[in-house]
């Protein structure tokens, strides 16, 4: 009954939120809806639940792989949401807040969902309840940037959608009695009619990968990232990304069953080097340090389903990443916001010498950096070489090779946008702020905590987590 | 009965090339109301016996599609001043031949399906395939923020006469398909309320380029 | 003798009743304004008052100013015997005579146009274009058409295609054929016979060098050629060869009547497009066109 609450706790947040009065307290309802969030999850993941078979939401090993980053992602962003908005008093808070905790809620929901349609129900309200988010500054841009989202994303879940409706008519058509869980599926195996598979297969894929990020449906991020606040970014980088991954490694494990395992791989293969390529080509050209998040993001999006498409090992270490991609993310967008915030513009033209006007946000971004574009001794690391590992493993030597090319690349891109930003001269407009610009430590603390749990997943990876991985791999590939 | 949906599912597919080839944006959003009356009634056609769960959905497939979306688009329509696609993406001719194109390549392209015999005779499948394609035609080569609405929700008609191959195995989440609604109503609340808010010259998605890389 | 005797009664019918549509349509048109109108039968007037006249010839133009139009003319008329009448046949009926038909209406716009290039003014050599870019999309929806009708009766003489009533492919053989009738025949929404104002004309553009008796041709062709279409659209959804003598000429004489009235209403309700949209519509006559073909396809099989 537990895992349920880990819905609850957070939805009943955000009504009260939604009906709260008072904009001064009411951001607190977030860090307390986080810690208890994050205490349960906690919780079960070490003590895992049993979930019975048919349940359609349930805290089964691969909720319990992904979902406490989810939630100690959160916690973070909710320590800084309650200094970000005590310095944005100028809008409402009631919206965002009970929008944030709604997310929250929907995402356990997508996460725990062990039935196809629950699942693409969480995931279209979680993308509807982003777009107030989204549109949180009100500018003509942010407005811009939320018809594209939606507009994109709308697409993506409605193919998911049909995708869906494919599945199930693949169960039908082979004898299915509408049931619709994937155990139920997986059970059914290779009594799914085939072309079916293959086309919800597709069809899936495409609309997943589309709140994923993954190229070329990714253009709605860079836009999305850029305008939205730091918090939501991180959000969306962290949160919605991952459930998006898991509802793909969830059908794939249908897929194979179905006897289409590896035409699924190899899809996957092609779409996650084709991200990282793109990513990588577009991080060598921006001059804007929140679209290069974005760019970030598309990149380890690619790295996550070519870990799915390299077998149990790869799965493994796809699931580490999406741990080291919540960190590390987490700490470069709260640490890019105070920045942004700081020097009041975005773009390298305009921006520069930041170490001297926000020290330690800065020292956070240049460390986030090293983090992301997989420096050992942090988390990303150690997961993107159980990648490449995992490729070599099984004889995809040139996936490897490209693998690495556009992390080379990625690199580039990313230290030449960093370093400008944060080296130099401050322009004449920071260094008028740079004496007021005062570094709480409720917008430092949480970016640096999230870095620690980077660079301690890199260090010592808790056997429980490992655990938990390795179980969660058990259950998504059947045979060996 | 089957003759009957058949006949509907044609009607919807004359409409879909009703609004690939109209400029007005009037005529496209009564051609979108239209075909949702159509498709909202098809779940009635289908049950051989009364069911007042399938009548209920049905009913609000109606309401929505039919009544509720097509005046807010109007009002839409009216509060950004604008009445015709004068320029879209893709040409009205090149949109319409891709779309008889589209149209025919379903109906020849769903006999290579496997379908249940029940399913077998109908135009369900291709009439499904027509729509989303119209559906994905309009959003990607009409310029206006209505028309494209309006190709979401050809899309979404499209989505849903899929779905109604399951209506008997799955009901709930057939069913869960009218959530795609909410999301074509944020949309139009989106167009109403920024229009409201800022003098915004002619609502072209094509002025959305700041943000370009 | 009594074949030749049929034949020339039959080309009268044709010949002399054709005058009267633009008649009926414009009868209609002033009838919706709340006018009184010219007579029914007024282009009989017209048509006369032209061939008294003489004929104005540009010093530029060749013998093909005048041949042009009578060649038109000739085709017209010889399409015209091609077309069966209902119960009556056709009075030339051969196998894949409609190729013949669809030659003739072509060699007839031909003529037209050549004619209208040969005073090398800037009007002819105007409309000419516009007429024959209409007539590529419109010829496409006509041959669809006929594609349609031989396939679904599996026969390629007209008098057998047209004996058999189409079934749910009529109405969109019908619809199809009537865009392809507006255009073929300059009707609005594509051009407006009534319009002088250079730039917007099409047909009228064409044959704004002619005058007297070619242009009385000219005139009394493009009539023929609206006959022949209504003709064809009434049978096209009517099964008129199966009825008795009297009730088929009687349905078909009605079938033509509606049509007429039908473009005149159409005049009447809408305005003329502009030219970038024609193109649009006569696709559309196109797609009804072909879905009524592929309708027959799928029949067959």
């Amino acid at each position: 009954m537990r895992e349920n609450l880990l819905i609850a706790i957070p939805l009943v947040g955000a009504a009260l939120a939604f009906f709260w009065r008072g904009d001064r307290t009411r951001p607190l309802l977030l860090p307390a809806a986080g810690i208890l969030h994050t205490g349960l999850a906690l919780w079960l993941l070490v003590n895992p639940p049993l979930v019975s078979p048919g349940a359609w939401f349930g805290f089964d090993p691969i909720a319990r792989a992904v979902l406490p980053a989810v939630s100690i992602l959160f916690l973070a962003c909710a320590v800084y949401s309650v200094s970000y908005l005590r310095i944005r008093t100028e809008r409402s808070n009631r919206v965002f807040v009970a929008s944030l905790l709604a997310i929250l809620g929907l995402l356990s929901a997508g996460h725990q969902a062990r039935h196809l349609g629950m699942l693409w129900i969480t995931t279209e309200a979680v993308t509807l309840a982003a777009v107030p988010l989204l549109h949180f500054n009100g500018t003509s841009r942010a407005f811009e940037a939320t018809w594209k989202y939606l507009l994109i994303g709308g697409t993506g879940i409605a193919l998911s959608l049909l995708g869906s409706f494919c599945l199930g008519y693949a169960s039908l058509r082979g004898g299915g009695t509408g049931d619709l869980t994937f155990v139920g599926l997986i059970a059914q195996g290779a009594g799914l009619s085939r072309p079916w598979v293959l086309i919800a297969w597709v069809l899936l894929l495409v609309g997943y990968g589309t709140k994923m990020g993954l190229a070329p449906m990714h253009t709605w991020k860079p836009d999305a990232y850029g305008e939205a606040p730091g918090i939501v970014g991180a959000m969306l980088a962290g949160g919605v990304t991952t459930v998006a991954f898991t509802a793909i490694l969830r059908v794939r494990a249908v897929v194979s069953a179905a006897g289409e395992g590896a035409i699924a791989d190899r899809t996957l293969l092609a779409i996650g080097l084709f991200s990282m390529v793109v990513a990588a080509l577009f991080l060598l050209g921006t001059r804007d340090f929140k679209r290069m998040l974005a760019y970030s993001s598309v990149e380890h999006m690619g790295i996550l389903v070519i870990g799915a498409a390299l077998g149990r090992a790869g799965i493994w270490a796809a699931f580490f990443h999406v741990w080291s991609n919540c960190m590390t993310k987490g700490a470069l967008f709260l640490s890019a916001a105070n920045i942004r915030r700081a020097a009041g513009a975005r773009t390298i033209d305009e921006v520069s010498g930041m170490s001297a006007v926000t020290p330690r946000s800065a020292a956070i971004f240049v460390t986030g950096l090293f983090a992301v574009t997989a420096c050992p001794p942090f988390g990303p690391f150690f997961s993107e070489l159980r990648v490449v590992r995992a490729a070599i493993e099984t004889g995809r030597a040139g996936v490897a090779a490209i693998f690495l090319g556009c992390l080379l690349f990625a690199f580039f891109g990313l230290t030449r946008v960093v370093f400008a930003v944060v080296d130099g001269r401050p322009r004449t407009k920071e260094s008028k702020a740079a004496g007021k610009v005062n570094e709480r430590a409720g917008v430092v603390l949480p970016p640096l905590i999230l870095l620690g749990a980077a660079l301690w997943l890199g260090l010592a990876t808790p056997h429980v987590l490992t655990d938990a991985w390795t179980e969660a791999v058990g259950r998504l590939v059947t045979q060996p | 009965m089957g003759s009957t949906m058949n006949l509907l599912i044609g009607l919807a597919m004359g409409l879909n090339l009703l609004a690939l080839g109209s400029g007005r944006l009037s005529a496209i959003i009564r051609a979108t109301a239209v075909q949702g009356v159509v498709l909202g009634v098809m779940p009635l056609l289908l049950e051989y016996t009364f069911d007042w769960m399938v009548a209920l959905v049905a009913l609000v497939t109606v309401a929505v599609k039919g009544f509720v979306i097509p005046s807010l688009l109007r009002r839409a329509m009216r509060a950004a001043k604008i009445q015709r696609e004068e320029e879209p993406l893709i040409g009205f001719v090149p949109s319409l031949l891709l779309g008889a194109g589209g149209t025919i390549a379903a109906i020849a392209g769903a006999r290579m399906l496997p379908l249940l015999p029940e399913h077998a005779g109908t135009l369900l499948v291709p009439g499904s395939m027509a729509s989303i394609l119209t559906g994905l035609i309009l959003l990607i080569g009409r310029v206006k923020a209505i028309s494209q609405v309006c190709g979401y929700l050809i899309l979404e008609n499209g989505i849903y006469l899929f779905g109604l191959l399951l209506i008997h195995s799955t009901p709930l989440l057939v069913e869960s398909g009218i959530l795609l609604d909410l999301t074509v109503g944020v949309f139009v609340i989106g167009i109403i309320v920024d229009r409201i808010q800022r003098a915004f010259d002619s609502l072209d998605t094509r002025k959305l380029t700041v943000l370009r890389e | 003798m009594i074949i030749a005797l049929e034949s020339a009664v039959r080309l009268a019918v044709w010949l002399l009743l054709a005058p009267l549509l633009p008649g009926v349509i414009n009868k209609v048109k002033a009838w919706v304004a709340g006018r009184r109108g010219p007579p029914v039968l007024q282009l009989y007037f017209d048509l006369a008052r032209l061939w008294r006249k003489s004929v104005v010839m540009s010093t530029l133009a060749s013998p093909g100013f005048v041949a042009g139009p009578a060649i038109a003319w000739v085709a017209l008329a010889g399409a015209a015997m091609l077309m069966p009448l209902g119960p009556a046949g056709g009075a030339i009926s051969f196998k894949g005579d409609v190729l013949l038909l669809v030659y003739l209406l072509a060699l007839a716009r031909f003529c037209t146009a050549w004619a209208a290039l040969e005073t090398g003014s800037a009007f002819g050599g105007m409309g000419a274009a516009r007429e024959v870019s209409f007539a590529v999309l419109s010829e496409v929806a006509l041959i669809t058409a006929v594609l349609a009708l031989s396939v679904q009766t599996g026969n390629i003489t007209l008098s057998e295609m047209l004996s058999l009533s189409v079934g749910s492919g009529a109405m969109l053989l019908a619809a199809g054929l009537f865009g392809v009738l507006l255009a073929e025949n300059c009707r609005v929404p594509f051009d407006d016979p009534n319009t002088h104002l250079e730039l917007t004309m099409v047909h009228e553009a064409m044959v704004l060098d002619h005058s007297g008796p070619p242009f009385a041709v000219i005139l009394h062709g493009a009539s023929i050629k609206l006959l022949l279409f209504a003709v064809l659209l009434s049978q096209v959804v009517l099964p008129v060869g199966k009825l008795s003598p009297l009730a088929g000429t009687a349905t078909l004489a009605g079938a033509v009547l509606a049509v007429t009235v039908c473009v005149g209403l159409v005049e009447s309700l809408t305005a003329r497009m502009a030219f970038r949209r024609v193109p649009l519509i006569l696709t559309a006559s196109f797609l009804l066109c072909l879905f009524a073909l592929l309708l027959a396809l799928k029949g067959g099989a």
